[in-house]
């Protein structure tokens, strides 16, 4: 009974925690990067989507580089430019330090449409290159209505453009997975090693205190301590289990003598206990989620094996409008 | 029981004294302090490339409209002038007057661009084209690099003025940074004028095109 009243206080605690980032709603919506061609308004044939796909693929294949294309309704209330630049943090596209991503922002309502270039292929696409074509692939075929030939073609150049600058030679996808795996692995292992200690002090604090209690007091404690040090939701989930664990295991030396053949409530506990842990996991995994829109480098995608490698843009580019 | 106790509670006051020396924030305010200096040297790059751009675009207009001597001088003297600020950027006042001098400069190009929509051969010439998209990118690089800068700032302001890195701060003498400001906060202000009075009298206007008016 107690068990679960903590555990209601705990969630309502949690949750209440992370209100405020939910609070903050961006004021036009990023969909989420799932392929090189993300269209959410529908106008893209799906033939031409699959032609984009494979040759976005085949570039990154050949020279490492990203080319990402977006197609939404408007950007509003931003301009195509703010909006761009927020992608483009988003979604991080091309490797990182290499810089080499490029996004073709389509903005059909507000017919505007804008290149914005990582800092990496500033010089294989300057602005100049870029706003010529804008205004004689893109444009023309644009007010014909024509999307699908326009993006094509400035594809088409765009890909011709980045093959003619020398840029580092592509790495294999599985390079970056497994420096990120040894940076995890880096920030687990302390994580792990300061939710023992802080449950180990925790189990101290609470031994008096029936055992599922106990138990998930210091599944919390551990959990957050693991949060903090790490600030991996996983590794706090870690934690949490370490400090069940820990919590959970008894003193020995008849602590409980006095207490004899309450072998009933202590089941109760228990269950208390159990449940208290599966909430918690469940709250875990929804801020996993909300945490991965809003960094796509976290690496456990996998599917369609399309993401951001971590480029950064200043802004370079042009924009046009049709 | 009693011993069990005394000892957690030494074990968490010393977690405690790691805790606060590790969070008494010095390494965290260099790191902070450093990321400003990096954006604001972006900021200041970006506005280079700028007046780099500049000798080029006034020698493209002479080109065509060399009569427009007035706003041709204009351009080069703000450009001068830009040249000239020395700007330290811990300063208020050296950063108001940096910035005031690249306002000018900003307002010089936009009438140079304004008076540019005049010469149809000039906004033919392709060189001319190329270097308005250059300018154009180059502005988006300073807002993107300006909008960076004010954030590092914020960033760095707000760590310093909290509590325990407040202390820190004021022993090795880390002050906080001022920071960029809206240039014409009275011009927007007020609402603008609009004034159709030297059109022609033309037959009053059908209905305002239907179509989203270009965003910005």
């Amino acid at each position: 009974m107690r068990a679960s009243l903590l555990f209601r206080l705990c969630g309502l605690w949690l949750l209440l925690a992370c209100a405020p980032a939910f609070a903050q709603a961006p004021a036009a919506a990023i969909p989420p990067l799932d392929a090189p061609v993300v269209d959410t308004t529908g106008t893209l044939d799906p033939a031409t989507v699959q032609r984009l796909d494979a040759q976005a693929r085949a570039l990154q294949q050949r020279k490492g580089s990203q080319l990402q294309v977006l197609v939404v309704a408007s950007t509003r209330p931003e301009s195509i430019e703010q909006y761009a630049v927020r992608v483009f943090e988003a979604w991080k596209p091309g490797r990182a330090g290499v810089d080499d991503g490029v996004l073709l922002l389509v903005a059909k309502d507000d017919r505007a449409v804008r290149i914005e270039t990582g800092y990496g292929l500033e010089g294989a696409i300057p602005d100049a290159v870029a706003n010529r074509v804008i205004q004689e692939y893109l444009v023309p075929k644009f007010r014909n209505g024509d999307y699908d030939g326009g993006i094509e073609d400035a594809t088409t150049v765009l890909v011709k453009l980045v093959d003619g600058e020398p840029l580092p030679a592509p790495v294999s996808r599985n390079t970056p997975r497994d420096s990120r795996g040894t940076a995890l692995g880096a920030l687990f292992l302390p994580a792990l090693f300061v939710a023992f200690v802080v449950a180990q002090v925790a189990r101290g604090l609470f031994g008096r205190l029936p055992l599922g209690v106990r138990g998930l007091l210091t599944a919390i404690a551990a959990g957050a301590a693991a949060w903090l040090v790490s600030s991996l939701v996983l590794a706090g989930l870690a934690g949490a289990v370490l400090g069940a664990l820990v919590g959970m295991v008894s003193f020995g030396g008849g602590r409980y003598v006095g207490r004899g053949g309450s072998d009933w409530g202590d089941w109760g506990d228990w269950g208390g206990g159990f449940g208290g842990m599966g909430g918690m996991g469940g709250i875990g995994r929804g801020a996993g989620r909300g945490m991965g829109g809003g960094r796509r480098s976290g690496g456990f995608g996998g599917g369609g094996g399309w993401s951001g490698g971590g480029g950064r843009s200043g802004g370079g580019g042009a924009s046009g409008r049709w | 029981m009693q011993g069990i106790v005394r000892r957690s509670l030494a074990v968490l006051a010393m977690l405690a004294a790691a805790v606060l020396l590790s969070g008494c924030g010095y390494n965290d305010i260099q790191q902070k302090d450093e990321a400003t200096r990096a954006a604001w040297s972006e900021v200041l790059n970006q506005y280079q490339r700028r007046a780099d751009l500049v000798p080029n675009l006034v020698n493209t207009v002479k080109g065509y409209a060399a009569h427009e001597s007035q706003v041709l001088t204009e351009v080069t003297e703000a450009r001068a002038r830009v040249g000239q600020v020395q700007v330290n950027a811990d300063d208020p006042e050296s950063l108001q007057r940096f910035q005031a001098a690249q306002g000018e400069l900003s307002s010089a190009l936009s009438r140079l661009l304004v008076v540019s929509e005049n010469y149809p051969t000039l906004k033919a010439d392709q060189s001319f084209r190329d270097l308005q998209a250059q300018l154009e990118g180059t502005e988006n690089r300073i807002t993107v690099a300006r909008g960076r800068y004010i954030a590092a700032v914020q960033d760095y302001n707000t760590y310093i003025r909290s509590f325990p890195q407040l202390v820190t701060a004021k022993v090795f003498g880390y002050a906080a940074k001022p920071n960029f400001s809206v240039e014409n906060e009275a011009q927007i202000a007020r609402a603008p004028t609009v004034d159709f009075g030297a059109a022609p009298p033309a037959p009053a206007r059908p209905q305002p095109p239907a179509q989203p008016a270009p965003g910005n």
